[in-house]
């Protein structure tokens, strides 16, 4: 029964974000800043994940296919293939449900537990719209963080293959574009839009919703990681049943 | 002025608010008075439409503000100022930016214009050099100056405090006492203030709620209520050792 209730306070929520809009000067400036704190304050971290994680999956792929039969290009197509489908829309939006998830449940949880929402609603201000509505659109961004990892990925994957002795430039590169499907690209782009709103919003429920002091506000950030990781797999499941199926 | 008419608000089946019906006067501090538990916190957030009372309407000037659409709501909250418990002031932005927060809101003034007025403000709160630091850089009281500062800065017609004076010092606390008091009289508005603090209740109780478990006991102003024989007053009033000797000290005297 209470999850029930939980679910139907999430689209009571979703409902009341987008409605009520705060004033278009106020809005434009509370995005800028979103778009600061959540997507480019997360680039340094994501670069150095997804550089190193690309780096290894070349690394075990050179190492578990060392039969002379199979061609030193599959080291690269295996890096692609990884990165593009699972490593960067999904392991890095879990990553970042650590980073932002966090960051966005602690920051809302510690203005309501400091009355600064209850501030915001007596002045007459949808609270919703003016704090969850900007992170909802600075997120729509979410999606060029992931392609710079499937980049940054790949790139760590060449040179640590060709620079660790295992492929060659040409093997690496030849195995990146080997049966390449773009439709893969479109399937990843479509599960992060998905992930990016998961992101924005169940983070923003938990800190908007919670009770209590200092203790509760960890409490909900820890919750908050969890949920949207189990979301974030879920959604994963289905998208990936209905797209590549 | 605010009519409140008969509100009854439960939380569960725990009665918080059991019919209360009072008047408070524009251009006087209204005081809402009793222990803890009394239902004077949730009878301030009915007031302020954060809570909706089961029963009961509470008229803002003529106009029940349970019958409002959420336009005229909106509309009302622009003429609130409300100063709380820990002041509510915005972390992430500067004293300047806080203050000047309901003006970018609902205003179209020029930012010069906004500047002039915060400086204005601040400067009657007697808050001056400290436009750009942020709230946790400066003090306590300084902070509930503040919160008062960005209270009146779209002059309100009615100001609410809840407990203006938790966690300061008696000097301070009867500085933002008189700072309330002299708000309230200058911009002729109506006050309510949330308190337990019998200092405050000496200092600007011109219109006094007493509220006990959620009933209205007892209403009058700072020279009645040390005259009062009304039992839950006297024990509320003389709980303190303070105000029992200053009493025993009247009694020998006379």
């Amino acid at each position: 029964m209470a999850y029930l209730e939980d679910i139907g306070s999430y689209f009571l929520m979703l409902k009341r974000t987008f409605g009520g809009f705060t004033k278009r000067s106020v809005l434009k400036e509370l995005i800028f800043k979103e778009i600061d704190d959540l997507i480019i304050g997360s680039l340094p971290i994501v670069i150095f994940i997804s550089f190193f994680v690309g780096g290894v999956i070349a690394i075990q792929t050179a190492l578990n296919v060392d039969n002379p039969i199979i061609p030193k290009s599959l080291i690269g197509y295996a890096t692609r293939q990884s990165i593009i489908l699972e490593f960067a829309p999904t392991f890095m939006s879990i990553i970042m449900a650590g980073k932002v998830g966090s960051f966005i449940t602690s920051s809302i949880g510690s203005m309501r537990v400091t009355e600064q929402i209850d501030a915001l609603e007596v002045m007459g201000i949808n609270s919703l719209n003016y704090l969850v509505f900007p992170k909802i659109i600075a997120l729509l961004f979410f999606p060029f963080v992931i392609a710079l990892s499937m980049f940054i990925g790949i790139t760590g994957g060449l040179l640590a293959g060709v620079y660790g002795g295992f492929t060659t430039y040409t093997d690496f590169t030849a195995g990146l574009q080997d049966s390449f499907n773009s439709f893969h690209l479109v399937y990843a782009f479509i599960k992060t839009f998905v992930f990016a709103f998961i992101l924005a919003t169940v983070p923003s429920w938990q800190g908007y919703y919670m009770k209590g002091g200092a203790l509760e506000v960890g409490k909900a950030s820890t919750n908050s990681f969890v949920w949207t990781s189990v979301l974030i797999i879920l959604a994963n499941f289905i998208i990936t049943q209905l797209l590549l199926s | 002025m605010i009519k409140v008419e008969n509100i009854k608000k439960s939380f569960g089946d725990e009665e918080i608010l059991k019919g209360i019906s009072t008047v408070f006067e524009k251009g006087k501090t209204n005081l809402i008075i009793g222990q803890s538990g009394s239902g004077k916190t949730v009878m301030l957030k009915c007031l302020l439409g954060l809570f909706k009372p089961e029963e009961g309407f509470i008229f803002y000037e003529n106009e029940a503000i349970q019958n409002m659409d959420d336009e005229q709501q909106r509309t009302l909250r622009e003429e609130i100022g409300m100063l709380f418990q820990g002041g509510a002031l915005f972390d992430s932005m500067t004293i300047e930016e806080n203050v000047m927060f309901p003006l970018r809101m609902f205003t179209k003034n020029k930012k010069s214009e906004m500047l002039e007025r915060v400086n204005e403000v601040l400067e009657r709160v007697n808050l001056g050099g400290v436009n750009k630091k942020y709230p946790s850089e400066i003090s306590g009281g300084m902070q509930k100056r503040v919160s008062i500062a960005r209270a009146i800065v779209n002059k309100p017609k009615y100001l609410f405090c809840d407990e203006p004076n938790s966690g300061l010092d008696p000097k301070t606390a009867t500085v933002i006492d008189n700072l309330i008091q002299e708000i309230t009289h200058e911009y002729d508005i109506t006050t309510v203030v949330v308190t337990h603090d019998m200092n405050s209740v000496m200092e600007i109780g011109e219109n006094i709620v007493f509220l006990k478990n959620g009933i209205l006991v007892w209403q009058g102003n700072n020279k009645e209520i040390f005259s009062t024989d009304n039992q839950d007053v006297t024990d509320f009033v003389y709980s303190s050792d303070l105000f029992k000797k200053i009493r025993d000290i009247q009694l020998k005297e006379q």
